[in-house]
């Protein structure tokens, strides 16, 4: 069974007729790295919305873990996010007056199943800041004291505690030079490993996609096509 | 449940603008506190000064005035009661006691009293305690006068100092009563009632300083000596008096004697009953309370407002914040929740810190109130009806956190994932 299949999906935002996806199928299995590439506008933002839930397509069906979203209610969707799915923006990932390490333990503040699965949270918390190379003195300082690459990396670690099924990482490494990227997506993907999650990784970098188990071309799966 | 120390270390890291806020609100919390305090306190303190005395009898006029020269020390009489009157009055059945003042005449500003020795006995403050003295004892010589306890402290009196009486109750008096000084021979302990602001001396004493003095003026080589005034004063009955405060053998009795005093035909007079006299005092004041009270609750509401302004103008600062909680898990419902607990922390600081205000305003200004003007404001626990009434702030605090709490539970709803920014 896949992690995730979408199939027949059409959503538009709401008060607008133009529909911004229109998905025949997309399926990921549990532990896959897949690359998904979408340059801004391809509707890369509704699809991950969709997969976490913040909002419903209009028609269609989206099963995640053998749960089809769609006929889950606004609460029992949030509550599926929190369990399931960990989060990297592209940027502004954490709150900036809570320190590293609160800041990784957030999604237990949201959820038991990932606060259980973590195990005891502080040592989950240091063993993935650890993971993710970031060293122990960071870990008490505000969010908002470390650069943009560390913080990216204590999002890593925040979007993989409580080992979710699936990551969604919308253009993670955008603000980050081609070292500290490469470097990223090292980290990035042992500690997906260990923690047996699934990666969907959403990026308009061509030259990342090569390391990906598989790749996909958003533009090509849409047919609502790209208005811009 | 961990998201109130989400919302705690939020306010933190705001704690500026914060702080103002809840500043704000607690000067008009406190602002209220006082308006409420002090005029039930006021009004404590008015009762305070009356609770032995069921009738005053003046000369015709409201009962108003005459409670208020004749008790507190407002205003002047108009109109003296005649001695027969008096002496009707004391031979009376309901009558158990009768104690006539005289006044007129002032020391520095601070009212002289010619009363009998009657009235140490009798009068009664606050639950009906009796007057005690802090040093001394009541006027035994014509030329003795008994000070209160402020005009003692005030003016720096002890026992057996002379002073001068002036005539007129201002406090800068031309003519002086300084052919006939008088002696300290007591000093009352503190009442909070304007007894602490008086002096007295005998009635005898009142007569005998205006003995040859018409108009308010001393006649020309009229001035007594000690030795002549105290001869005179051996067959002097005063002609009238100030008023007349009556205690009655049976609290019963008093609204027949009050009915026969007003139709009195041989003289127009009034009696008062002094809870019935504050409650007309009351009334008239009330409209300035009720102005008051107006101006508390718009100050409180001109807080909240400002707690509003805050909480919105930062609301879209904190936008990526929501949207943050919100890719972590967090349910609209909880954000919403958050901004209402902020909204309700908020409030309730601003409450606390406004009363521990308004007590330390209460504190400081008690001893001013009670030296100029006389009326004792005890640091009272706030009354049932002003902690509903703080709760009803906090309540409108916690609505006033649902605007911004709504906002942004529609807004988070509409975000999607990520705040497009």
């Amino acid at each position: 069974m896949a992690l995730l299949e979408l199939q027949d999906l059409r959503f538009a935002w709401p008060g607008q007729m133009q529909a911004v996806l229109d998905i025949d199928s997309l399926r990921i299995e549990g532990g896959e790295r897949l690359f998904l590439r979408g340059p801004s506008g391809s509707g890369k933002s509704s699809l991950l919305a969709l997969i976490g839930g913040l909002v419903q397509p209009q028609q269609g069906s989206l099963r995640c873990l053998g749960e089809e979203l769609t006929r889950l209610s606004g609460p029992k969707r949030d509550r599926f996010r929190a369990d399931h799915l960990g989060v990297i923006f592209q940027q502004f990932n954490l709150l900036p007056w809570l320190d590293v390490r609160a800041n990784v333990l957030l999604p237990c503040r949201f959820s038991k199943r990932r606060a259980q699965r973590a195990g005891p949270a502080a040592d989950a918390a240091e063993a993935l800041l650890r993971g993710m190379d970031l060293e122990s003195e960071l870990w008490t300082r505000r969010a908002d004291q470390l650069s943009v690459g560390q913080q990216q990396r204590v999002a890593a670690a925040r979007a993989l505690i409580g080992q979710p099924e699936l990551v969604l990482a919308d253009e993670p490494t955008s603000a980050l030079d081609t070292d500290r990227r490469d470097n990223f997506l090292d980290l990035l993907f042992a500690q997906c490993e260990e923690a047996g999650s699934a990666l969907l990784f959403v990026s308009h970098d061509q030259q990342l996609a090569e390391r990906f188990d598989r790749q996909l071309d958003l533009a090509s799966i849409n047919r609502a096509g790209a208005p811009s | 449940m961990t998201l109130p120390s989400l919302a705690i270390r939020s306010l933190a890291n705001r704690r500026f603008a914060i702080g103002l806020t809840v500043l704000t609100i607690a000067l008009s919390i406190a602002l209220l506190v006082l308006v409420e305090q002090l005029r039930s306190e006021v009004r404590e303190g008015f009762y305070r000064s009356v609770s032995g005395t069921d009738l005053i009898v003046g000369a015709r006029t409201s009962p108003v005035q005459l409670l208020l020269y004749s008790v507190f020390g407002l205003g002047e009489a108009t109109n003296n009661v005649s001695w027969e009157s008096y002496q009707a009055l004391s031979g009376t059945a309901e009558v158990a006691w009768a104690v006539p003042i005289s006044l007129g005449d002032a020391h520095q500003g601070y009212r002289v009293v010619g009363t009998e020795a009657g009235f140490f006995d009798h009068y009664r403050y606050a639950d009906r305690q009796p007057l005690e003295f802090a040093h001394g004892a009541r006027f035994d010589d014509l030329f003795d006068v008994v000070l209160g306890h402020q005009v003692a402290r005030k003016l720096d009196y002890a026992l057996g100092d002379e002073i001068v009486l002036a005539h007129g109750t201002t406090r800068v008096s031309l003519q002086q009563h300084d052919n006939l000084p008088f002696t300290v021979s007591g000093i009352l302990a503190p009442t909070g009632t304007p007894i602490d602001q008086q002096l007295y001396i005998s009635l005898t004493a009142h007569e005998a300083i205006h003995i040859g003095w018409q108009n308010g003026m001393p006649r020309p080589g009229a001035n007594l000596s000690d030795e002549q005034a105290r001869a005179m004063a051996e067959r002097l009955t005063p002609d009238s008096v100030t008023a007349i405060l009556l205690g009655l053998t049976t609290r019963a009795a008093v609204f027949g004697l009050q009915r026969r005093v007003n139709d009195y035909r041989q003289e127009a007079l009034s009696a008062v009953l002094p809870g019935i006299a504050l409650q007309q005092l009351w009334r008239i004041t009330g409209l300035a309370e009720q102005i008051l009270r107006v101006v508390a609750a718009l100050v409180v509401l001109s807080g909240l407002l400002g707690m509003l302004t805050v909480l919105l103008t930062t609301l879209n600062e904190r936008r990526r914040e929501m949207a943050i909680l919100r890719a972590n898990g967090a349910r609209p419902l909880q954000i919403a929740g958050l901004l209402v607990f902020e909204a309700g922390l908020l409030a309730a600081a601003g409450i606390a810190l406004g009363l521990v205000m308004a007590f330390a305003v209460q504190a400081i200004a008690a001893p001013w109130l009670l030296s100029t003007v006389g009326v004792n404001l005890a640091v009272s626990w706030p009354s049932a009806l002003l902690w509903k009434l703080l709760g009803g702030i906090w309540l409108a605090g916690l609505i006033v956190g649902t605007v911004p709490a709504l906002m942004a539970y529609r807004r988070t709803l509409a975000d999607g994932m990520q705040v497009r920014m």
